[in-house]
């Protein structure tokens, strides 16, 4: 049951990234005003609005958790959590170099959604370390559930402040997909399939690492293997 | 949340047992008088030993001093003092959040609560009530002598205005810190775990605060009719009702065992 998936998740992803490469290399048509480095566009925004799917998703597992009891909501919900927290370090490096590229600095405050996207990176990076400075599994399940659900909630009131802080000094020409021109939107639409799709993969291969070292300790307990 | 029927043939007992003479016997112990009896408990606590607001207050005027020095100016206005005033008055809270769950941590006062047959949302309402407390003792010196050390232009003119976000910013402050402190406190790294979780979760408030009271620091008005701009106490006032939501619907998870 779990094989077939995750090869069939892989081939999906794989084949998606050539369409999504292909299509933003050979088809989206080159920006007037930033050239070249406008191509950044279509790994950049995907992969942030899939980090912060990711945590939103991590909240609601750990609902879930809360609610059934059932462990196994609470390793989603830490695997969503985890991932989300790799793609978002790609998400501030490509925001990083996009920002140097069109604005001449690495690091532009006035720029709400990457601040904004760092707020809540620094807030996530004491998920694990809360998490694991506990040591009774049952209670670090359920105070990392805690964590996830605060956090998740703070992932879109964090972005209201921050925009509503931010004077708008640079036009925001490509921040929104509402107002590209078709072949762009399409390239953009196709690159978050593909970094979705990277994501659903990756949280899946973890998800089974995870079951499989739970089970393995399970069985050499059994067994009555040291481990 | 304990269901009623869970609970009250313990309830019953547990007044048979506490009744004294003088007493209703027959009270219920609705969350109000749990919360007040708390309370209580909290502020006679800090009364006795002094643990938390003598040091959030000497901590606070420190830092005003550090600045000084820090930007070698004797003094400041507009959005500079804002942002030293919020930003010491964060911090000096972060030292009463990193306390306020110790006690009943390590002296066994959660397993006292939680053998009570009583609501544990109480105890979420005593504690935020509580720091809520500390941080107004806080601001009564910290603000005058922030006045005193650094302000350039009079407190006074500054002052009414400035009500409205000190008491926004507390609110907000008390309900998130309450929350993290109860999170953080049963870790091996609590001290360290609390204001890691709580500064990221602050930073609306440091907004919304540091914006609204910055047009009271001017020496000459800059506009506006001298109460800070209503869009970021609307925001603050929003910002706290979520997460005083938020920190009512988990907090009974934090208390299971």
């Amino acid at each position: 049951m779990r094989r077939p998936s995750l090869r069939v998740l892989s081939i999906a992803t794989i084949a998606a990234f050539c369409v999504s490469l292909s299509l933003v290399f050979f088809y989206a048509p080159i920006e007037a005003e930033e050239g070249f480095l406008q191509k950044i566009f279509y790994l950049h925004v995907p992969l942030a609005i899939v980090t912060l799917c990711g945590f939103v998703i991590g909240g609601l597992c750990a609902i879930a958790h809360l609610r059934t009891r059932d462990q196994r909501w609470d390793l989603r919900s830490y695997v969503a959590i985890h991932m989300s927290l790799i793609f978002g370090v790609a998400v501030l490096i490509t925001g990083s170099i996009w920002a140097r590229g069109s604005w001449g600095h690495w690091w532009v405050w006035s720029e709400p959604t990457l601040v904004s996207f760092l707020i809540i990176m620094l807030l996530y990076a004491t998920y694990q370390p809360l998490r694991f400075a506990i040591e009774d599994p049952e209670r670090q399940a359920r105070y990392a559930s805690v964590f996830a659900i605060t956090a998740g909630a703070f992932v879109p009131m964090n972005f209201l402040a921050v925009r509503l802080s931010a004077s708008y000094l640079h036009p925001r020409v490509l921040g929104s997909s509402s107002n590209l021109p078709a072949p762009m939107a399409l390239t953009f639409l196709v690159s978050l399939a593909a970094v979705a799709l990277l994501f659903a993969t990756l949280c899946t291969y973890e998800l089974a690492a995870k079951r499989t070292r739970i089970l393995l300790k399970a069985r050499s307990r059994i067994l009555g293997y040291q481990s | 949340m304990s269901a009623p029927g869970k609970t009250s043939p313990h309830a019953a007992m547990s007044q048979d047992v506490h009744a004294r003479p003088g007493r209703s016997a027959h009270a219920p112990t609705g969350t109000a008088k749990v919360v007040r009896a708390l309370l209580r408990k909290e502020l006679l606590v800090e009364l006795r030993t002094l643990e938390s607001i003598p040091g959030m207050s000497l901590f606070a005027v420190t830092t005003f001093v550090v600045f000084h020095f820090a930007l070698n100016q004797d003094t400041v206005s507009g959005q500079e003092a804002a942002g030293i005033l919020w930003v010491t008055l964060l911090f000096a809270a972060m030292l009463g959040v990193n306390r306020l769950f110790v006690a009943d941590a390590d002296q066994g006062g959660f397993d006292g609560f939680l053998l009570a047959p009583v609501d544990r949302t109480a105890l979420l309402i005593a504690k935020a009530i509580a720091l809520l407390a500390y941080l107004l003792v806080l601001e009564l010196i910290a603000v005058p002598a922030f006045g005193l050390l650094l302000l350039g232009p009079p407190l006074g003119q500054a002052l009414p205005g400035l009500l409205a976000p000190l008491a926004l910013g507390d609110i907000g402050v008390a309900a998130i810190g309450t929350l993290v402190a109860a999170l953080a406190v049963r870790t091996r790294a609590r001290d360290l775990l609390g204001p890691l979780l709580a500064l990221p979760l602050l930073v609306p408030i440091v907004i919304g605060c540091a914006r609204a009271s910055a047009p009271l620091f001017y020496a000459t008005r800059v506009g506006g009719d001298g109460n800070p701009p209503l869009r970021w106490l609307g925001t603050l006032a929003l910002y706290d009702l979520v997460f005083g939501l938020i920190a009512y619907a988990v907090f009974d998870f934090l208390l299971e065992d």
